[in-house]
């Protein structure tokens, strides 16, 4: 019989290897089918009024003249708004139109007359003694004697460090098609959750007067442009776009525009912390104290766990603020407040080491028992592997030096280091794998792609556990009709999916191994499948090939289905949680400009058992890559004047450029005490690192800490001017 | 950051084309009557990006006159584009892009639509050679016209006609320059464009000249590769359909 274990690494065909993905000859091509590029016969388009305000009651909404434009078929005010009530940020829809073409469309909304009566508003991210009665003090949290720690200390810093709030910018929008046919609904949904939203649909329809069953909304996402934690659901114009193609009785496909994107559809939230923080001359920490805030929109906040990672049995004391504005609402962002974590923390913890004129890689190893175990049975040498494998790859040694750069010259070189680390975890998946007499092989589950591959991993895991070529395997997701799937939230697709996949392959193909057996004069616990063959164990002269074995099935497939093992199970260490990583960034900075130019930049990562490791290197350099972006160039600009983002576009809205993000390394943790923990999800954890170690970097070459980022030149040269290398 | 995609100023490209048809093709079409236009047309980033016509005031409301019949839209107009070799007849408003009237009325989705204003390159098209913002083209302005024949556009639909890849399209894949894929046409016709101009681009070189097309999952170093291998392979004459 076989074993769900994974396979050892000597028996792995295609789990480790670089694969390149299925679905990329449909993108490099344009033939990939997004919800963006939906046709559905006699489609119309959808469009929104937006409010103007910051914060305004709304008194009046008259759609009279809209609804009497050209190509208007519907007019919908959308669900959680209407006369009477409240809007809370700039860029709220409140009214949805549809009509034949896009411009019509536009046209209508513009024609929507809504009367407001504007009330005050708190836009500006800005410290909780200017934001009067739009704060919420959070409990003071202690560990052990924070005092006590500090008088301890030989050493003592004290900083302000933060980051504002970022988008997430998807380049496809959010948005969907929509089409009934009687009392079915099928949506083409831009989402990170396909079964999730048959229930948001159902629910939110029927509370709107247009019942439907889950089992007879149809999602269908079989590839989308992006989501990064901020497709979760169906939102107001999903189930705006449905109401109008209900009431107009044809599709609707209604896709936010780019300004609408930046203003409403994601926001990270933002953290600001002032951090004391002391340690003994060897560099060993005894206390941390900070008081922070942050905003994530008109609600919400939650205290900051600082400091980050290194926590374990060290000293602390914080509090943190919660700054209420009238802005787009955060939305998970990939590791959600990690990130903010890493900057505030690592970027002290540089600051003391500076101070001590220690190199911070060995302040961060004297204190990695603050860091607990990642681990378990590992102690603290994951760190210690990474540290080291890190600074090998950047040559931190000889690049390195004590703070400010004293080459001549106006360009100041810097390194700067920052590890992080992420629980993750494994989504509940089901899994089917239909083995037909013909020998053809299909695996149905719901699950989306957000483009990291997980159409492919599956694939790979289905053929391996097959001992087939991925190409043999038909990988059928992104469909709500299949075996229901997870959202794609933190970290969690790969590990749900991927054990799903493996029990439920490993079934199929014991019932293949019990049709075959007679055949090849054995039993089933005899055989295996190896290279497209079902074989004798240990006599690979006695074979079949797959499509034989197949053949014995007569008129009937094998079709089993798994779900992801529950915890607690010995199926469940086919996946496991807490990864981790060290990122090492060297930077250029002009000094008579303030440009910081990224120079080279290397992650050092562990994500268990790598099922495909073309697409987990690509995921740690598209993280790093989003890294740069909100180090450098990221920030949600309010305008407290007018209530309103100012750079809602990509103009201003700056993300990086392929000239502009330096040389990068990833290297992948692998092997003894990395792969045996089995599949790990890697979303989150190498996006958390970038922002602290390129900040240590400048902080390194200029020798002052520019405080917040972006890092942007006027910041640079503002900390410049209060002293370093200027 | 460079804004640009291809070799040639897109910019550059739009004003120049539309200060050729105010000299050429609209004579007789007064200045007066021309803000009219491109007043009622609302938004048309093509049309008002011409210099100093983004200060004159619409007038009021007059009689025609002879020099209007000339006058297009605003409502739909019949035009004649030529993609990918074929000519492609649409009835559209004048103040639809090229963007929009190759995904909304042609049906060619390749193209992405993700700023809309000239920015990030997902819907670059190559236009008479050029690699060109397709959201920052008025349809009509690359249409035949009396006694002038439509621009050649060429869309990533025409990369793959019979389904096997063009080597470009083949290198993204194979150095998994794609994540969401959303950018990805954007930064394979910026590709095509480059090296069609430049056969034997550097790694430097590739940096530059695909600083017109954003990414946000981060899949620029694949890009960087998969393009100083698609340039081999097709100067090697070897991979893909070229």
């Amino acid at each position: 019989m076989a074993d769900y274990k994974w396979p050892s690494v000597e028996k792995r065909s295609l789990i480790g290897k670089r694969i390149s993905k299925l679905d990329s000859p449909w993108k490099s091509s344009g033939t990939a089918v997004y919800a963006f590029d939906v046709h559905r016969p006699n489609m119309l388009y959808g469009r929104m009024v937006l409010s103007p305000h910051a914060h305004a009651k709304i008194t009046n909404i008259d759609t009279s003249v809209a609804e009497k434009m050209p190509g208007v078929k519907a007019v919908d005010i959308i669900g959680d708004v209407g006369v009477g009530k409240e809007v809370l940020w700039a860029g709220k829809e409140i009214v949805a139109v549809a009509a034949e073409t896009d411009d019509q469309a536009r046209d209508a909304a513009r024609a929507v007359k809504i009367d407001y009566e504007v009330m005050p508003y708190l836009v500006a991210d800005t410290t909780p003694d200017k934001a009067t009665g739009y704060t919420q003090q959070l409990n003071e949290q202690t560990q052990g004697d924070a005092d006590a720690g500090f008088a301890q200390a030989d050493a003592i810093v004290e900083g302000f460090y933060g980051i504002p709030v970022i988008t997430h910018c998807c380049l496809e929008s959010h948005g969907s098609a929509a089409e009934w046919d009687g009392d079915k609904l099928t949506v083409w949904a831009s989402t990170q959750s396909v079964t999730g939203l048959t229930q948001e649909y159902s629910q939110s329809l029927t509370a709107k007067g247009m019942p439907v069953t889950p089992a007879n909304v149809r999602i269908l996402t079989p590839v989308m442009g992006g989501g990064f934690g901020s497709k979760f659901q169906a939102d107001t114009w999903g189930i705006s776009a449905a109401v109008l193609a209900k009431k107009a009785g044809r599709a609707v496909k209604m896709m936010l525009d780019r300004d609408q994107e930046l203003m409403v559809a994601g926001a990270r939230p933002s953290l600001y912390a002032k951090v004391k923080v002391g340690a003994k001359k060897d560099g060993t920490m005894t206390a941390w104290q900070s008081e922070s805030w942050g905003t994530s929109g008109p609600s919400g906040g939650a205290n900051a766990n600082l400091p980050y990672v290194m926590q374990v049995n060290l000293p602390y004391k914080r509090k943190h603020t919660a700054v209420h504005t009238n802005t787009g609402p955060a939305r998970a962002w990939r590791a959600p407040n990690h990130p903010q974590f890493a900057l505030v923390t690592m970027a002290a913890f540089e600051d003391l080491a500076a101070k001590l004129n220690m190199d911070p890689v060995q302040f961060l190893l004297k204190n990695l028992q603050y860091a607990g175990e990642r681990n378990r049975g590992f102690g603290t040498k994951d760190y210690e592997q990474e540290l080291a494998k890190a600074s090998e790859l950047m040559d931190w040694q000889k690049k390195w030096h004590p703070r400010g750069d004293k080459t001549p010259g106006n360009i100041k070189r810097g390194v700067g280091v920052s590890l992080h680390t992420w629980g993750g975890g494994a989504n509940n998946s089901s899994c089917n794998i239909t083995i037909h007499p013909d020998g053809s092989v299909e695996l149905n589950m719901a699950t989306q792609d957000l483009g990291v591959g997980t159409r492919t991993s599956v694939g790979i895991v289905a053929a391996e556990t097959l001992g087939l070529p991925l190409e043999a395997i038909t990988v059928n997701i992104g469909d709500s009709n299949l075996p229901p799937a997870g959202g794609s939230g933190g970290s969690t697709t790969i590990g749900g999916v991927s054990s799903a996949t493996r029990l439920a392959a490993t079934a199929a193909l014991n019932k293949l191994l019990d049709a075959a057996a007679a055949s090849l004069g054995t039993s089933a616990d005899k055989l295996e499948a190896v290279g497209g063959n079902i074989r004798v164990i240990g006599d690979p002269s006695k074979s079949i090939t797959w499509k034989q074995a197949c053949a014995k099935l007569g008129v009937t497939a094998i079709s089993e289905t798994a779900q992801t093992p529950r915890p607690n199970t010995p199926e469940r260490a086919l996946t496991s949680v807490n990864v981790g990583g060290v990122q090492m960034a060297e930077v250029s900075v002009d000094i008579e400009t303030g440009v910081v130019k990224m120079e080279k930049f290397v992650a050092v990562q562990d994500c268990g058992l790598i099922i495909d490791l073309k697409t987990a290197e690509s995921q740690v350099y598209g993280a790093m890559i989003m890294g740069v972006c909100y180090a450098l160039y990221e920030e949600k600009v309010m305008d407290q004047q007018t209530g309103k983002m100012l750079n809602a576009d990509m103009e201003f809205y700056k993300l990086a450029g392929i000239g502009d993000i330096g040389e990068l390394v990833v290297y992948m943790m692998q092997g003894p005490g990395y792969d045996d923990r089995g599949v790990i999800g890697l979303g989150e954890p190498p996006t958390v690192s970038p922002g602290a170690a390129i900040s240590n970097a400048v902080a390194n070459a200029i020798g002052v800490r520019v405080p917040t980022l972006p890092l942007t030149p006027d910041k640079v040269l503002a900390a410049l001017g209060k002293g370093g290398m200027a | 950051m460079a804004k640009r995609p291809g070799t040639e100023p897109p910019e550059e490209e739009v004003l120049k084309k539309n200060k050729g048809r105010e000299d050429d093709e609209r004579a007789g079409l007064g200045r007066r009557e021309f803000v009219k236009l491109a007043g009622t047309a609302s938004v048309a980033v093509g049309v008002l990006a011409s210099g100093d016509l983004l200060k004159a005031e619409p007038l009021p409301q007059e009689a025609p006159d002879a020099a209007i019949t000339k006058l297009v839209g605003p409502g739909a107009v019949k035009m004649t584009l030529k993609i990918n070799g074929k000519a492609q007849v649409l009835v559209a408003e004048p103040r639809v892009t090229l963007l929009d009237a190759l995904r909304d009325h042609i049906y060619l989705t390749g193209a992405k639509k993700v700023c809309d204003r000239g920015t990030c390159g997902a819907c670059t098209v190559i236009i008479n050679g050029a690699a060109m913002y397709s959201c920052s083209v008025l349809a009509i302005d690359v249409a035949e016209r009396p006694g002038s024949p439509a621009a050649s556009i060429e869309t990533i639909e025409s990369l793959a006609p019979e389904g096997k890849l063009h080597p470009v399209s083949q290198a993204f894949v194979d150095n998994d320059a794609s994540q969401c894929g959303f950018c990805t046409p954007g930064f394979v016709m910026s590709a095509k464009a480059y090296i069609d101009k430049h056969p034997h681009p550097t790694y430097e070189q590739v940096k530059a000249s695909l600083g017109g097309n954003l990414c946000r999952c981060g899949t620029y170093m694949g890009v960087r590769h998969a393009v100083v291998e698609a340039a081999g392979k097709m100067a090697a004459g070897k991979g893909g359909n070229a």
